[in-house]
């Protein structure tokens, strides 16, 4: 049996060490080449097809699945990367089921899309495994560009520059970059180190270098970069985590769902990962299934997720919901933290919740509560953009709504500095949305580059 | 519940139901197993004279074209006429006949363009007691370079003086096996007609090459690094082999003649189509080659469910039914107006319907409305051709609807003519006003 098995606490070895592997296995396993035609087969190459209009990024869906079905996956490749140069990933981790696969218009005429993101990964797939690269510097242009963040948005943005023939310089503070692709997505969505592939087969293009521990408002300023290069993108995602604002948060056993992944991504023995026997997830996200799955995977004995609206309001897809409870997560609605149990030793024993409801189209507690036992309690009620990196170095960026405001091209308030990804206002936190905004950006500041005649 | 025997030029069978002669029936392994399973009757693999046989290729014989989700949709061939021995052969047709009285046993015979050769062969065939002889003078590859199969099926002459001699030299049945590597499939039929033949049955193998290997640039199937042109056969056939059925039933000379059906046939409903042209029975080849003999079962069922819920109630209530309605294009109705109708509900929105017509044909369907992405047919441009049904990946979301006599067609400005009216009418056709004048 399993050291860690019946452990009160939060405890690493719950399970066997072989069930590991496992449990951390391909969510969605990569189709072969037969079942790529049967799927492929499946598109009936729609006109002005829905798929591609509900795609962030607009890839050309029909092109590219005709393309898998007449034996040429690596032009369909170069159809996905076209617009997307992180295609790999989008294919694992888009929640596909809101985006191109809910409008497919098999998903109206018989319940079955065609599964779109399954076959971009087959395409992209055999494509990075030759590292066929299909993209070529232009000229060098002479423009120097800082990118902050090596996040998906900064990835798309520097690929995008670099093809222009811009020099690309990437600020990243940590130690590795992908951004939320190495640090967030669940372990179960991007298998194999995926994202360091990723990210190696995206500044082989050259022209771009990244500059690891370099932390904007830091170690870098903004006003420095400003004069030194180009132009700027901002790419920086959120740093922080909303608060629960509940008695007892700062016990031990009570963290961010997102450092807790974080851990998780970067673990080199998940059987050394310690989790609670008894874990509550508060919030109604990606996150939060995230979260909830992968400590269950762990070997969590209960975990439960608190939201406190109902199921139709959650964020996470209805995809994600069942495939929470299909692991064994109970999903619990309308209920907010009210207050961290605290055992003597300052440990978390458990959280009460009270009920809610909506009123007048207002959510209100009710007054009455119920307290779960919990050894380890999660946070992931939303993560929050940290000003405080931008300003106080130069001029004011405007924010909006607690994050950067920019224009449909991607410029802030401060000339020669445009921003993307989860860090700017109006996004949908969506990989493949920092990926759209970054490759427009890019765009921007090449043409704000090139107008000025000076390329 | 529907009588389906089948009685061919006095061939009795339980079902209308042949193997084409082919590799299913190229042993009495085979041809037990087909009568096993339920088969009505075979054609047996084409004999060659007494001598050394045939020899095959010992590479690949087959090339294919696949449909979704490899499907098969066509099947070449490179395979000859029996390889094995005569004698063996014959003895083995003698056994199963013997052993299946109730199934019908028709022998194909391909033998030099001699007379002496079908001489020599029509006894030994008769000895067997088989109901009745396939001239094989369809065989497109291997055979036809030897003077024999489709290079006697090519020349109508020839197939009649053929046709003679096994006439003149026995009393079996004779069924005459045209090829479809000809322009005009009247004429050879004309010609077996002429000859005496009981029957005519078609379509042998087209001429085809299914695929070019695009590494080595050699055809398929490669025979060390060549390829040659097969007899392509399977459901992408079935067309043509349609067209060439009707043609003879419906060409004055050769009415009535009797038509066994070959071609792509592989449901009940494939065989119930070719019947109602005119053929008097079907035969199977590739079907069978892809699904085993059990998808008899289907179509002996099939054929009978349908035949019972429509109440027709011998093989003779629907042989023949669909020939008076295939005609010339000059005589069909000019003032008959139809036009598509999208259902809405039906309809799942791909657009493709809107695009094939857009960009190919005469733009007379929507793909947005008020700005919002809606498939409607303009009345005003549709000239009713059908092509956005074809196209539209759901059965029945587009519908041909004829406009009734007096209605206001849109694209015209005119009201439908209640009348018929044909090109050789038309005030258009040149031909017509001569004949006017
Ligand atoms: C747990 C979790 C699961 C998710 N799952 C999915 C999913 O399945 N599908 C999906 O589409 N989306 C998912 N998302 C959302 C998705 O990951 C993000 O929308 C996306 O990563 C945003 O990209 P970005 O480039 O804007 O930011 P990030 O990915 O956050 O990258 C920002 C980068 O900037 C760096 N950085 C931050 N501050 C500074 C600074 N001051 N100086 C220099 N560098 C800095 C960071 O280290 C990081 O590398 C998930 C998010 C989380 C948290
Ligand atoms: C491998 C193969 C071998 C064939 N050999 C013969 C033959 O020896 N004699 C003959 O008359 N037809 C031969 N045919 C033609 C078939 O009998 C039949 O006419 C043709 O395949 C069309 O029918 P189908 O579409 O049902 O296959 C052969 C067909 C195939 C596929
Ligand atoms: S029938 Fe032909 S012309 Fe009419 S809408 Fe369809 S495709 Fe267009």
């Amino acid at each position: 049996m399993p050291e860690g098995r019946f452990k009160e606490g939060i405890a690493g070895e719950r399970l066997e060490a072989s069930q590991y592997s496992e449990n951390f296995s391909d969510l969605h396993p990569p189709l072969d080449h037969h079942e790529a035609l049967v799927e492929s087969d499946r598109c009936y190459f729609c006109y002005d097809a829905p798929c591609m209009q509900a795609c962030p990024t607009s890839i050309d869906i029909p092109l590219f699945i005709r393309q898998i079905s007449t034996g040429n996956p690596i032009g369909s490749a170069k159809t996905i990367f076209d617009q997307n140069i992180l295609g790999g990933m989008c294919a694992r981790v888009c929640p596909t089921e809101t985006l191109c696969e809910e409008v497919c218009v098999r998903e109206v005429a018989e319940g079955k899309p065609v599964q779109i993101g399954r076959l971009q990964r087959y395409a992209t797939d055999i494509a990075m495994a030759q590292d066929k690269q299909f993209y070529q510097r232009a000229e060098p242009t002479g423009r120097k560009i800082a990118v902050v963040g090596a996040g998906p948005a900064g990835l798309a943005a520097a690929h995008r520059l670099a093809r222009h023939g811009h020099a690309v310089t990437i600020l990243e503070a940590r130690p590795k970059a992908g951004g939320l692709n190495e640090y967030g997505i669940a372990a179960y969505k991007s298998t194999d180190d995926f994202a360091q592939a990723e990210v190696d087969y995206v500044t082989a293009i050259g022209g771009i270098d990244i500059e690891y521990g370099r932390a904007l408002g830091d170690n870098v300023h903004l006003a420095d970069l400003i004069s030194t290069y180009d132009a700027v993108f901002l790419g920086m995602g959120l740093g922080g985590v909303n608060a629960l604002r509940a008695e007892g948060e700062d016990a031990e056993g009570v963290g961010a769902a997102v450092d807790f992944i974080s851990v998780l991504r970067q673990a080199d023995d998940l059987s050394a990962l310690p989790v609670g026997r008894r874990v509550v997830v508060i919030g109604g996200g990606m996150t939060a299934i995230d979260a909830a799955v992968q400590s269950r995977l762990l070997g969590a004995e209960e975990v439960t997720i608190c939201y406190r609206r109902g199921k139709e309001h959650m964020n996470a897809s209805e995809f994600e919901q069942d495939l929470a409870a299909s692991k064994g997560v109970t999903i619990r609605h309308w209920m907010q933290p009210t207050r961290v149990v605290v055992d003597a030793g300052g440990k978390a024993a458990g959280i009460e919740l009270e009920y809610t409801a909506l009123q007048d189209g207002k959510l209100v507690g009710l007054g009455q509560t119920v307290t779960f036992p919990a050894d380890q309690v999660f946070k992931a009620i939303g993560q929050t953009f940290v000003g405080d990196a931008l300003n106080g170095s130069g001029p004011a960026i405007e924010l909006e709504g607690g994050r950067i405001r920019v224009d449909e091209e991607g410029r802030t308030s401060l000339g020669k500095v445009w921003a993307g990804g989860d860090c700017i206002f109006g996004g949908d936190d969506l990989t493949v949305s920092a990926v759209a905004q970054g490759r427009d950006a890019a765009e921007s500041i090449h043409r704000a580059l090139t107008a000025n005649g000076r390329a | 519940m529907a009588d389906i025997r089948n009685n061919f030029v006095g061939i009795k069978s339980p079902n209308p139901f042949w193997l084409a002669s082919a590799p299913p029936t190229d042993k009495a392994y085979n041809v037990v197993r087909a009568f096993k399973a339920g088969w009505g009757g075979v054609v047996w693999k084409t004999l060659g004279e007494e001598g050394p046989p045939v020899v095959n290729v010992n590479g690949p014989r087959y090339g294919a074209i696949w449909g979704a989700d490899r499907r098969l949709l066509g099947l070449n061939n490179i395979e000859l006429i029996t390889d094995r021995d005569l004698q063996t052969n014959l003895r083995e047709i003698k056994q199963v006949k013997m052993d299946w009285p109730d199934r019908a046993m028709v022998v194909s015979l391909m033998v030099p363009c001699e007379e002496q050769a079908w001489k020599a062969i029509l006894p030994l065939v008769e000895e067997t007691g088989a109901d009745g002889i396939e001239l094989n003078f369809g065989c497109p590859h291997g055979m036809s370079e030897r003077g024999m199969g489709a290079a006697v099926g090519q020349v109508p002459e020839y197939i009649e003086m053929v046709v003679r001699w096994c006439k003149q030299n026995t009393r079996m049945p004779v069924i005459t096996k045209l090829t479809p590597n000809i322009t005009d499939i009247r004429k050879p039929a004309r010609a077996a007609l002429a000859g005496g033949t009981d029957a005519v049955s078609l379509i042998n193998t087209i001429n085809s090459i299914t695929a070019v290997n695009l590494d080595s640039f050699a055809p398929e199937p490669t025979i060390d690094g060549k390829g040659t042109h097969g007899g392509y056969c399977g459901p992408a056939v079935k067309p043509i082999a349609m067209n060439m059925v009707a043609e003879i039933a419906r060409d004055p000379e050769t009415a009535g003649l009797p038509i066994s059906a070959i071609g792509g046939i592989t449901t009940w409903r494939d065989a119930a189509e070719f019947m109602a042209l005119g053929a008097g029975n079907a035969q199977v080849c590739t079907a069978a080659m892809t699904y085993g003999f059990k998808i008899v079962e289907e179509m002996i069922a099939g054929l009978s469910d349908w035949m019972d819920e429509k109440g027709h109630r011998s093989l003779d209530d629907i042989i023949g039914r669909a020939t008076p309605n295939v005609t010339d294009w000059q005589y069909l109705n000019l003032n008959y107006v139809a036009k598509a109708r999208i259902d809405q509900d039906a309809c799942i929105k791909c657009g493709r319907c809107h695009i094939a017509c857009e960009d190919t044909s005469h733009q007379a369907i929507t793909n947005m409305v008020d700005g919002v992405r809606h498939f409607e047919v303009i009345e005003a441009e549709c000239v009713g051709c059908n092509l956005c049904v074809n196209v539209c990946p759901v059965e029945n979301c587009i519908t041909m609807e004829p406009l009734a006599a007096g209605v206001m067609d849109e694209r015209t400005g005119k009201p439908v003519s209640p009348v018929y009216a044909n090109w050789t009418e038309h005030p258009n056709n040149p031909a017509a006003k001569v004949a006017a004048e």
